[in-house]
């Protein structure tokens, strides 16, 4: 099946100069407010930006407004998630992307590091018994895999 | 019945009758003033009758020096009132968009949180007069049941309205049918109570200037 | 091609309850940071908070599959294509591959009477548990059933009988929840909600025509999830998603403020984006989650789109005047009754006006004058 994006259009006339909803500030005052509170009392906040009312151009308007810093990480956990560090030391932007590469949420999250790049507790113990098994197989150079 | 139901009836037949009763009401009494005339005068005029009337009419908005002083609380909250439920009435965009479907004409509205700061006004000097009213013991005198039930269809009007526009009642179609409703409460009874001043006030305002322009004095 | 499969099309009794959702999850080799980013999206997807992730990840550790009959009745199917074209497969697949779809007319595989014993045995197999779906107004008992029945059964019985033993009915579009289309004025089919007619068991009203397929999901995503039904609001429709109305979460909503609104389709207003409730949007009287969650994966939705709000996720919204017209603009002519009306008016203020004038003409007539030497002498 195309994609919606593969449907040509032609736009005739003039486009419309780009209108500004002013729907972005509020959220970047509501990361303002999240960032103080990481700050007092080290609370992290995930924002769910599609829970917002953004109108065709607020979302770019938000995403210039909070810029890109040094970090950039990819996840491949059931299909890509893009991970941006924003110019505001610890606010992040997270893009889920299913495994069409098509998006299934967009969250900002005001944290020192986002919650998927973490190890996850679970995973630690069980990467611990995976090595514990490897020290004491008695063939040196086993075969990669199980 | 439900909500929309409930907000199609007041919308459609009940407003189409409210309006008739009131578009029948005032023309019978409106027509039947013009209709009696005035005595003919036979003095020589001094002075335009019209132009006399027509300057009443504009003039009688200016408050009277006098009643200012000796009631400075009627004039200015009777007329921050009456001037914000004008507006309300014929600036808010859903009014306007209203009176274009019903009369054909519209014209430019006001920004709904300039209309919606007015109302609040607006009811809170509704309040204001009706507390004067019972506290002040000459009012209170004076006052009819006919006085409490015009204040009550006019509050009613502006409080359903804020409350649905700030949507304080739940479905939204219940409020609006509510504020319609009252608003038609309001078409009804004009006509035969004293808010037929609306349209009289004017008449009376004309006749008082014009005998006094044709006697060539200032009124 | 449909994303979701009947698992058991042929018949064959639905498996007993086995996996939970979070073991399944990790038979299919999905890791924990994919789990995580599921409970994101499954958030997400439910208008919860994302801060909800591990409340939703515990929850699906233990979350059970549930059977669902899907039941089509008075319908155009567009609600089922709402849900297959959902965009975000990855996470609507494994939900509703979770759920076991026992029975749905469009999308199975068998027919005839294979398909009503795959409805029976899921009903038996699941007693007391399973989910019944409907989609579509149903004719009422009062009604000629023949208007719709589905292998010889009225649509009334079937409902009756497959709801009897359900542990909940979630309506899906505004046909099911509150008549919609085939309610409409002057409604030839006697058609009902389901909510008309289901009492004792708990009903979800999905309204929308169609619904929001995430909305749909969701809906199932929560009952899969906490395993009760969300919180509803006064038509019983789930309050995470009709909780706000369409007005109050629109991105017009500044040019309302401002008084800023397009006049026509095509003129300046129209071009920048302003308010459309002149064009008869039906935005502030409508609850749904349009303006967030958008259509086509996130594409777009009506207003973005320039067309005003129908209200379609509202009852009786067919019948609620023109979709071109505001809000405040009542339906009809008033013009023709304001026309008669004031005539009627001006001529029985001027028959009332005149008579009293020729009243008051005849009693100058009658008046006679009188001296004040006849007075004194009739004293």
């Amino acid at each position: 099946m195309a994609s919606i994006g593969d449907i040509p259009i032609k736009v005739e006339g003039e486009p419309a100069a780009p209108v500004a909803y002013g729907n972005a500030l509020p959220v970047l005052s509501q990361v303002r407010h999240a960032l103080a509170q990481l700050i007092q009392g080290g609370e992290p906040t995930q924002i769910d930006l599609g829970a917002m009312p953004f109108g065709p151009g607020d979302e770019e308007r938000l995403m210039t407004l909070l810029g890109s810093g040094e970090v950039t990480a990819s996840v491949d956990a059931l299909g890509p998630t893009r991970i941006q560090e924003t110019a505001f030391s610890g606010v992040w932007v997270v893009e889920y992307l299913n495994t069409d590469g098509q998006r299934v949420a967009l969250h900002l999250e005001v944290d020192h590091a986002p919650r998927l790049l973490r190890s996850q507790p679970a995973d630690l113990s069980d990467a611990l018994a995976a090595l514990d098994a490897r020290l004491s197989a008695p063939d040196a150079n086993p075969a990669p895999g199980d | 019945m439900t909500a929309v139901e409930f907000l199609m009836l007041t919308k459609g037949p009940l407003f189409q009758a409210a309006l008739a009763v009131f578009a029948l009401g005032v023309l019978v009494r409106l027509v039947e003033i013009l209709a009696l005339g005035r005595a003919h005068n036979y003095a020589a005029p001094r002075g335009s009758a019209a132009l006399g009337g027509l300057r009443t009419m504009y003039k009688r908005f200016e408050p009277d020096p006098g009643t200012f002083k000796a009631a400075p609380f009627d004039v200015v909250v009777g007329m921050v009132w009456h001037i914000g439920f004008i507006v309300a009435l014929l600036l808010f965009i859903p009014h306007v968009e209203l009176i274009k479907s019903t009369f054909g004409i519209a014209w430019p509205a006001l920004p709904n949180p300039v209309v919606d700061a007015i109302t609040a006004i607006t009811i809170l000097g509704l309040l204001a007069a009706l507390v004067h009213r019972l506290a002040h013991p000459v009012k209170r005198f004076l006052s009819t049941p006919e006085d409490y039930l015009i204040w009550g269809v006019t509050f009613l009007v502006m409080i359903t309205g804020y409350l649905a526009y700030h949507r304080l009642i739940n479905p939204y179609p219940l409020a609006l049918g509510i504020h319609i409703l009252a608003a038609e409460i309001f078409l009804v009874v004009l006509p035969f109570t004293k808010l037929t001043h609306m349209f009289t006030a004017f008449v009376a305002r004309y006749y008082n200037g014009a005998t006094f322009g044709r006697k060539g004095v200032q009124s | 091609m449909v994303t979701a499969s009947p698992h058991r099309p042929d018949g064959r009794p639905a498996p007993a309850r086995q996996a939970t959702l979070g073991e399944s999850l990790r038979r299919n080799g999905v890791s924990r940071r994919g789990f995580l980013k599921f409970c994101a999206a499954t958030a997400s997807m439910m208008a919860l908070p994302p801060s909800m992730a591990p409340a939703i990840a515990a929850a699906l550790e233990s979350a059970r599959r549930p059977s669902v009959i899907w039941l089509s009745f008075q319908e155009c199917t567009g609600c089922t294509e709402s849900l297959t074209r959902s965009f975000s497969p990855t996470v609507e697949n494994l939900i509703l591959d979770t759920i076991s779809l026992d029975y749905h007319h469009t999308l199975q595989a068998a027919a005839g009477d294979a398909a009503e014993h795959a409805r029976e045995a899921a009903m038996h197999a699941n007693a007391g548990e399973y989910l019944v779906v409907v989609d579509g107004s149903l004719p009422g008992p009062g009604a000629n059933p023949g208007y719709s029945t589905i292998a010889g059964i009225s649509n009334y019985d079937m409902l009756m009988e497959t709801v009897a033993d359900a542990a909940a009915v979630i309506a899906v579009g505004s046909c099911a929840a509150f008549g919609g289309l085939p309610k409409a004025s002057p409604n030839p089919s006697g058609a009902v909600a389901v909510q008309d007619l289901v009492k004792d068991k708990p009903v979800i009203n999905v309204s929308g025509c169609p619904p929001l397929p995430m909305v749909i999901t969701g809906v199932l995503a929560q009952y899969l999830t906490f395993g009760k039904l969300p919180e509803l609001d006064q038509y019983n429709r789930p309050l995470a998603f009709f909780g706000q109305s369409i007005h109050d979460r629109c991105y017009r909503r500044p040019f309302y403020d401002k008084g800023l609104f397009a006049e026509t389709f095509d003129d300046e207003g129209a071009k920048k984006g302003w308010c459309l409730y002149r064009l008869g949007c039906k935005g502030p009287m409508t609850y749904n989650a349009c303006a967030t969650m958008k259509w086509n994966g996130g594409t777009s939705w009506p207003v973005e789109a320039g067309a005003p709000c129908l209200g379609c996720s509202e009852p009786d919204f067919w019948d609620a005047g023109g979709f071109y017209d505001a809000l405040s603009v009542p339906p009809g002519n008033s013009g023709d009754m304001l026309l008669a009306a004031g005539a009627a008016g001006v001529a029985v203020g001027a028959g009332v006006g005149l008579l009293a004038r020729s009243q008051a003409k005849g009693a100058a007539k009658q008046h006679q004058t009188v001296t004040a030497e006849e007075l004194e002498q009739k004293l």
